[in-house]
C-alpha cells in the first residue's frame, strides 16, 4: 500500500507517494531536476550529485534528490510538510560546485565527440558549467575498452555514472563491465577486456550521458541536427518495438528506441538497433524478368504485363512474408482469393489455429509478465526470439517471479526450472495435479519452435490446458513481424502452407524468404532484398523496406500500431500495397481502393480491432481440442539470431555478429 | 592452484553469516588472502562463483580496496606508516634502512619473494611510532629504528 504524503517543493504544496524519491517527486510536480547517474529504470548508484537540492529541517547541506526518500523527509516544528528547494542560491552553487568537478577530468573535445549535440553533460554544463576553469594540472586519460564492434569507447570522456554498469548487470543480465580501481584511478572496465555478450548491448549507448561509449557503426556519420527523426515500428522480432529511425536524405543513419511502457519499455535489441546497413544493400531496386534461366532488368509496365497474363486463368497461391505490412497482407489476400486461389502467412509451418485469437495470439499482455509470480517457456529462448522480452522476463525473475522452462537448455540470463525438454513433459505437467506451491497470476509463453511441428495444434492446446489449470495467461511468442496481423487479416488456407501451394501453378511471393519453394510453378516474388526468395523468381517486383513505408503490424500481443515512413524506396521499388493495387488493375479485377488510407478504411471494416492501434483487444476464444501431441524435443525457432530475415542477412555488421557467436559458442572460458 | 575445500566452506558461511552473497565478498576476499597472500584471476573466479555473484562486480571491490592485492606479493608484506607521527619519530630514517637493506622501493619485491615494502598512511600506532603493520596475520610493529631493521627482517620484533 503506498501512503501519500504532503511536501513543498519550491514553494508548492503537492502529494506524493512517500516512497518515491525526490527527483521523482519533482518529476511529478513539473520540475525538472538535472541528473547523470539516476535513470528510472535502473537502481539508484547517488555517485554523480548532480541532483542536489535543498531540504529545509534536514542536515544543513544540499541532498542528492535520487536517493532521499519522500517519507525520510522530517516535518516542520509545527508538523508542517517537509520543504524541499530546487532554485535557490545553495542549490545553484551546490550543482555548479558538482559541474566544475565532473569537468576536471572531462578533455572537453565536444567538436570532435559523437555524442555533440545530444549530450546531457554538455546540456547541463551550458546551464550550470562556467566558461572558464580554474583547474590547472593535468588531466587524468584513460585507456579505451574494447567492447566488440557496436560500442566505440572513448573513456576519458567518462564522468563514472555506472549506468552502463548498471544496465548491463540488472537489465542485460550479463557480468562483463564493472568499475574497477578507487578515486581518481576508477575506471570503467570491462573484466578481463572482454568483449559484451549480450544482444542488448546497444542500450548503453543511449544511456551514456556523455560521450563515452557512443555507436560504432554510425561513428561521424552525422550530427543530431542534420537528421530527419521519424517514430515508427521496428520488424526485426514480433514484439513492435517502439523505435525512431533517423535518416539523412533517404539514407536510414541509424535507429533509436522510443518509450512504450508496454512493449519494450526504453531498450531495443542489437539488431534492431544495427540493421541499419542492412537496408543499403543487396536491395531490389528495379522489376527482373527471367529469361532463359537469366533475370534481366525490366520496366514496370512490362513486369506487370508478365505478371497479369502469368496469373490470368491459373491457379494462384500467395505467400506472406514475415516482414509484410498488414494492409499488403490484406491486398494479396484480396486479389489472389479473387482470382481463386489461396493465402498463406504460416509459411514456417507454424500450426497456428485460424480465426482463433485467443489461440494464436494468445490471452496475455507484454506488461503482464511484470507482475506475473510464476512463468513457464515453452519450446521458447526468449533470448534469441524476443530479446527486450527476455529483458522483461528477467525483471520480472529479479522481483521474485518463478520460471520454468520446456525445451532446449540455454543461458537465458535467469534461473529457471528445467523440467524438460519434450512434449511429454508438458503433457506430464498439464495433467498433473496443480501444484498448490505456484502462487500469483501466471504467463505461459509458446514459443514458435514448438509449434512448427505436425503436432503445433496438438501442443498448443496443451499449453492452453496448463494455463487453464494454473489460472495463468497465455502468450504465444511470435517471430515474424507480420505474423499477427496475416493472421488477423485471415491470410491463411486450411491445411497450412501444403495445403496452399498443393497443385499451386502461380505462387506470389510476398517478402517470404524463408521458405523454400519446388521447381515448376511460376513465382513472382515482391520484396526488398535479393534473397532466397528472388533467387527463385521468375518475376521481380522491387518493394519499400520496413522504413519506406506506412504500414500497420500487429505485435506477439496483438497491439496494432503503425509504422512510419523514414525515407523512399530506392530506385524504381514501390510501396507494397500500391505494387499489388497496380497489378489488379493489370488483371482487370481492380481492388476497391485507390489509396492507403481508402485500403485501411476497408480493412478495419472488416477487421475492426486494427482500428484501435496501441490498444490490445481482449482475446477469447474456444479452449482447443486436447489432443496427445508427439514425443520429440522442442526445438528454438530461431538459430541464428542476427540473421533471421533477408534484410539481417544483407547487413554486414549482422554478419560479423553472428561469426563472433557462433566463435563464441566453440570456446566457451576457454582462457578460465 | 584453486581454493581448499575448507576455504570454500568458509567462504560460504560468509554468505550465509553476513546475509547473503553480495556482504560476503569482502570477507571471502580477505580469507583468499590471509591464506595465499594475494588473490589471483582464478582465485577470484572461484569466489564468484562460489558466492553466486558477477566476476566483474566481485573485481569492482576487489580493486577498491588498495590492501587487497591483485598481483603477486611477497611472502610477508611490510606495511610501513609514513603518518605524521611516525613521520616526526624518525620513520624516514627507518624507510631509508629498510630499503637499502632489501634493495627495493615502495610497491616492489624483493627478487627471492620474500618482502614486499608499501607504504601506508597512518595505521593507528602512533603510540609505537615509527610503526609498520607485517605479515598476513597484520601485526603492528614500532616503535623501529634503522637499527632494528635487522631484528625486524627476521621476525624478531
Amino acid at each position: 500500500m503506498s501512503t501519500l504524503k504532503k511536501i513543498i517543493i519550491d514553494g508548492v504544496e503537492v502529494e506524493v507517494d512517500a516512497a518515491m524519491t525526490l527527483i521523482q517527486a519533482c518529476e511529478q510536480a513539473g520540475i525538472e531536476i538535472p541528473r547523470f547517474c539516476y535513470h528510472e529504470r535502473l537502481t539508484i548508484a547517488g555517485n554523480c550529485r548532480m541532483c542536489l537540492v535543498e531540504v529545509v529541517g534536514g542536515p544543513p547541506k544540499p541532498t542528492a534528490s535520487c536517493a532521499m526518500q519522500v517519507r525520510d523527509l522530517r516535518p516542520g516544528p509545527n508538523g508542517e510538510p517537509p520543504v524541499v528547494k530546487t532554485n535557490s542560491p545553495m542549490v545553484k552553487k551546490a550543482r555548479e560546485g558538482v559541474m566544475e568537478f565532473l569537468l576536471i577530468n572531462h578533455p572537453l573535445d565536444c567538436p570532435i565527440c559523437d555524442q555533440g549535440g545530444e549530450c546531457d553533460l554538455q546540456d547541463q554544463a551550458m546551464a550550470y558549467g562556467v566558461d572558464f576553469s580554474r583547474y590547472r594540472e593535468p588531466k587524468r586519460a584513460t585507456e579505451n575498452l574494447n567492447l566488440g564492434p557496436l560500442v566505440a569507447t572513448q573513456m576519458t570522456r567518462c564522468i563514472s555514472c555506472t549506468r552502463c554498469v548498471r544496465f548491463t548487470t540488472e537489465v542485460a543480465g550479463i557480468t562483463q563491465m564493472g568499475q574497477t580501481g578507487r578515486g581518481e584511478d576508477s575506471e570503467i572496465t570491462s573484466y578481463l577486456n572482454e568483449t559484451l555478450d549480450s544482444n542488448l548491448q546497444g542500450n548503453i549507448i543511449d544511456l551514456c550521458p556523455v560521450g563515452a561509449l557512443t555507436s560504432k557503426p554510425y561513428a561521424f556519420t552525422a550530427r543530431p541536427w542534420e537528421l530527419r527523426k521519424t517514430e515508427t515500428i521496428d520488424v526485426m522480432d514480433a514484439l513492435g518495438s517502439n523505435i525512431r529511425v533517423d535518416a539523412k536524405g533517404r539514407e536510414v543513419m541509424r535507429i533509436l528506441p522510443r518509450n512504450h511502457d508496454g512493449v519494450n519499455e526504453e531498450w531495443i535489441s542489437d539488431k534492431t538497433r544495427f540493421v541499419w546497413d542492412g537496408l543499403r544493400r543487396q536491395r531490389l531496386d528495379t522489376p527482373y524478368i527471367r529469361e532463359n534461366g537469366r533475370l534481366r532488368k525490366a520496366g514496370w509496365a512490362e513486369a506487370l504485363t508478365v505478371a497479369a497474363k502469368a496469373m490470368q486463368g491459373r491457379k494462384v497461391a500467395g505467400l506472406v512474408g514475415d516482414l509484410a505490412p498488414v494492409e499488403a497482407a490484406y491486398a494479396l489476400k484480396q486479389l489472389v482469393e479473387g482470382l481463386g486461389g489461396r493465402v498463406e502467412c504460416r509459411t514456417d509451418g507454424a500450426r497456428l489455429p485460424a480465426g482463433n485469437r485467443a489461440a494464436y495470439v494468445g490471452t496475455a499482455t507484454i506488461e503482464d509478465i511484470d507482475t506475473a509470480g510464476h512463468i513457464l517457456l515453452v519450446g521458447a529462448n526468449p533470448r534469441l526470439e524476443a530479446a527486450v522480452l527476455n529483458a522483461r522476463i528477467r525483471k520480472a525473475w529479479l522481483n521474485g517471479a518463478t520460471v520454468g522452462l520446456i525445451g532446449a537448455a540455454a543461458d537465458l540470463t535467469y534461473d529457471y526450472t528445467h523440467y524438460g525438454t519434450d512434449r511429454a513433459t508438458l503433457v506430464r505437467l498439464a495433467s498433473e495435479p496443480v501444484n498448490p506451491d505456484v502462487k500469483g497470476p501466471g504467463v505461459v509463453i509458446v514459443g514458435q519452435g514448438a509449434l512448427t511441428e505436425a503436432d503445433g495444434e496438438a501442443v498448443l492446446a496443451q499449453a492452453q490446458a496448463f494455463a487453464a489449470a494454473y489460472d495463468a495467461k497465455l502468450l504465444v511468442l511470435h517471430s515474424a513481424a507480420a505474423r499477427v496481423g496475416a493472421m488477423d487479416v485471415g491470410a491463411v488456407t486450411e491445411g497450412g502452407l501444403t495445403a496452399a501451394l498443393d497443385g499451386a501453378e502461380v505462387i506470389y511471393n510476398l517478402g517470404a524468404d524463408e521458405v523454400e519453394i519446388a521447381a515448376g510453378a511460376f513465382v513472382i516474388y515482391q520484396g526488398s532484398h535479393g534473397d532466397r526468395g528472388a533467387h527463385r523468381a521468375d518475376l521481380i517486383l522491387p518493394a519499400a523496406a520496413y522504413t519506406e513505408e506506412n504500414g500497420l503490424f500487429v505485435n506477439t500481443e496483438g497491439r496494432p500500431q503503425l509504422a512510419f515512413r523514414a525515407g523512399t524506396p530506392p530506385g524504381e521499388a514501390k510501396e507494397n500495397w500500391a505494387i499489388l493495387r497496380a497489378l489488379s488493375a493489370e488483371l482487370g479485377a481492380t481492388l476497391p481502393f485507390d489509396s492507403l488510407a481508402a485500403l485501411r478504411r476497408a480493412l478495419v471494416s472488416a477487421v475492426p480491432h486494427l482500428g484501435r492501434i496501441d490498444e490490445v483487444p481482449v482475446n477469447e476464444g474456444p479452449a482447443l481440442e486436447l489432443r496427445a501431441p508427439g514425443q520429440a524435443d522442442f526445438r528454438t525457432a530461431v538459430r541464428d539470431y542476427y540473421l533471421t530475415n533477408p534484410i539481417a542477412r544483407a547487413s554486414a555488421l549482422m554478419g560479423e555478429l553472428s561469426a563472433n557467436a557462433a566463435e563464441r559458442a566453440k570456446a566457451p572460458l576457454a582462457d578460465e | 592452484m584453486s581454493l581448499s575445500p575448507d576455504l570454500l566452506a568458509r567462504i560460504r558461511d560468509a554468505s550465509a553469516h553476513h546475509g547473503g552473497p553480495r556482504a560476503a565478498m569482502l570477507e571471502a576476499l580477505r580469507m583468499i588472502q590471509q591464506e595465499h597472500g594475494w588473490v589471483s584471476d582464478a582465485h577470484l573466479a572461484e569466489a564468484a562463483q562460489t558466492l553466486g555473484v558477477g566476476l566483474a562486480e566481485i573485481e569492482s571491490l576487489a580493486t577498491f580496496y588498495s590492501l587487497i592485492f591483485r598481483q603477486p606479493v611477497g611472502e610477508t608484506v611490510i606495511l610501513l606508516c609514513d603518518g605524521v607521527s611516525c613521520w616526526l619519530n624518525g620513520a624516514e630514517e627507518v624507510r631509508d634502512a629498510l630499503m637499502a637493506r632489501l634493495g627495493i622501493g615502495f610497491g616492489q619485491t624483493t627478487a627471492d619473494g620474500k618482502y614486499t615494502l608499501i607504504n601506508i598512511a597512518c595505521v593507528g600506532g602512533c603510540d609505537r611510532a615509527p610503526a609498520a603493520v607485517v605479515g598476513r596475520d597484520r601485526r603492528l610493529v614500532g616503535p623501529l629504528s634503522p637499527e632494528g631493521v635487522a631484528e625486524l627482517l627476521e621476525g624478531g620484533l
